[in-house]
């Protein structure tokens, strides 16, 4: 597969299992409000997702759309980062789960929408508003429960703990992100993470609660190894294709 | 429902249409803060572009009329027509009034 294909492919993976997981929400949030801001989140993702996986279709000459790569995919063939497929736990767990990927994707898509490839700058300028609003709807989680309750803060520190490992994986670089560089496509991913870091870091001391300690990045979710999580997030959401392939309404 | 006093309190919300119109009363929402308040304001109420400003105020913050005061309060106007400029004859070039 071309390499810019993979590229988009994997920016659309990510906000298409993120935007499935936080779905997963719809009807069971603690307040109907609540409800309401999840779905909205996860509608802004799955409409990254449309623009990239349809980029990546293009790119890829395959005669595939966004649909066809999101409902006719198997597991192995995903492309998204380990953070997004975790489960939702408590609100708790998702939140901190939103606070650090949408932290890395405003920083990502605030230099992509500078990029020179005018098809990846064009879906960075649009998304670039709406992951601002998600990492400050889930930074003021974060400070909420963390300068909360006891237990508010004890599970605001359990999601932070669960999902802190998956987040060095963000900022891994290989060569496919080098060749969207050169492509005049990609962010320098790595150069992120120090920013990154500054950013949760102001968070979390507002909050009063510790950064979770350093831990040896899990990786493999871009080459396709993926945790036990996703499979059955990806039954779930492709059952009505698998069931009834080529469904339309 | 859980018990009615351990829920966030009501704010009542205010969305401004466009630059030049005022903020128009649209509902409520619960929340534990203002800042709650906002977010929860704006995922409820201006999901589909209705508005440009938001404003929240808590619910327990507004001084309501007595119903049982409306006709001392509201039907001494009744008779009063002449309160209405509709008297004038206005020139076919003004547009704007």
């Amino acid at each position: 597969m071309h390499a810019l294909a993979t590229h988009a492919l994997r920016l659309g993976d990510d906000a298409l299992i993120l935007g499935q997981r936080l779905s997963e929400w719809c009807g069971h949030a603690p307040a109907l409000e609540i409800d309401l801001s999840l779905a909205n989140i996860a509608l802004d993702c799955v409409g990254q997702a449309t623009h990239f996986l349809a980029l990546a279709g293009a790119l890829e000459g395959q005669g595939r759309d966004a649909d066809r790569l999101a409902f006719h995919r198997d597991v192995m063939d995903f492309t998204n980062c380990l953070l997004v497929e975790q489960p939702n736990g408590d609100f708790a767990q998702t939140i901190a789960r939103q606070f650090f990927f949408a932290h890395y994707q405003h920083l990502l898509f605030e230099r992509m929408q500078a990029v020179q490839d005018e098809r990846f700058a064009a879906i960075a300028a649009k998304a670039v508003k709406e992951t601002a609003y998600h990492a400050k709807l889930a930074g003021e989680w974060v400070i909420r429960l963390g300068d909360g309750t006891e237990e508010s803060r004890a599970r605001m520190e359990r999601g932070l703990d669960w999902m802190w490992r998956f987040t060095g994986e963000l900022f891994a670089m290989d060569e496919i992100d080098s060749a969207a560089i050169d492509a005049g496509a990609g962010v320098d991913k790595a150069a992120l993470h120090p920013l990154w870091d500054a950013r949760i870091g102001a968070v979390l001391a507002e909050a009063g609660l510790a950064p979770p300690a350093p831990h040896r990045p899990v990786l493999g979710g871009r080459i396709g190894r993926h945790s036990e999580h996703l499979g059955h997030l990806i039954s779930d959401m492709q059952f009505l294709q698998r069931a009834y392939p080529g469904a339309t309404w | 429902m859980s018990d009615p006093s351990q829920e966030w309190p009501l704010w009542e919300v205010f969305v401004r249409g466009k630059g030049g119109l005022s903020h128009r009363h649209v509902g409520s929402v619960h929340a534990a803060d203002a800042q709650m308040a906002l977010a929860h304001a704006r995922d409820t109420y201006t999901r589909r572009m209705e508005g440009v400003s938001l404003w929240v105020l808590p619910s327990a913050e507004i001084t309501a009329s007595d119903p049982g005061e409306a006709d001392a309060l509201f039907a001494p106007a009744e008779d009063k027509v002449y309160r209405h400029p509709t008297f004038y004859t206005i020139p076919d070039h003004i547009k704007h009034i």
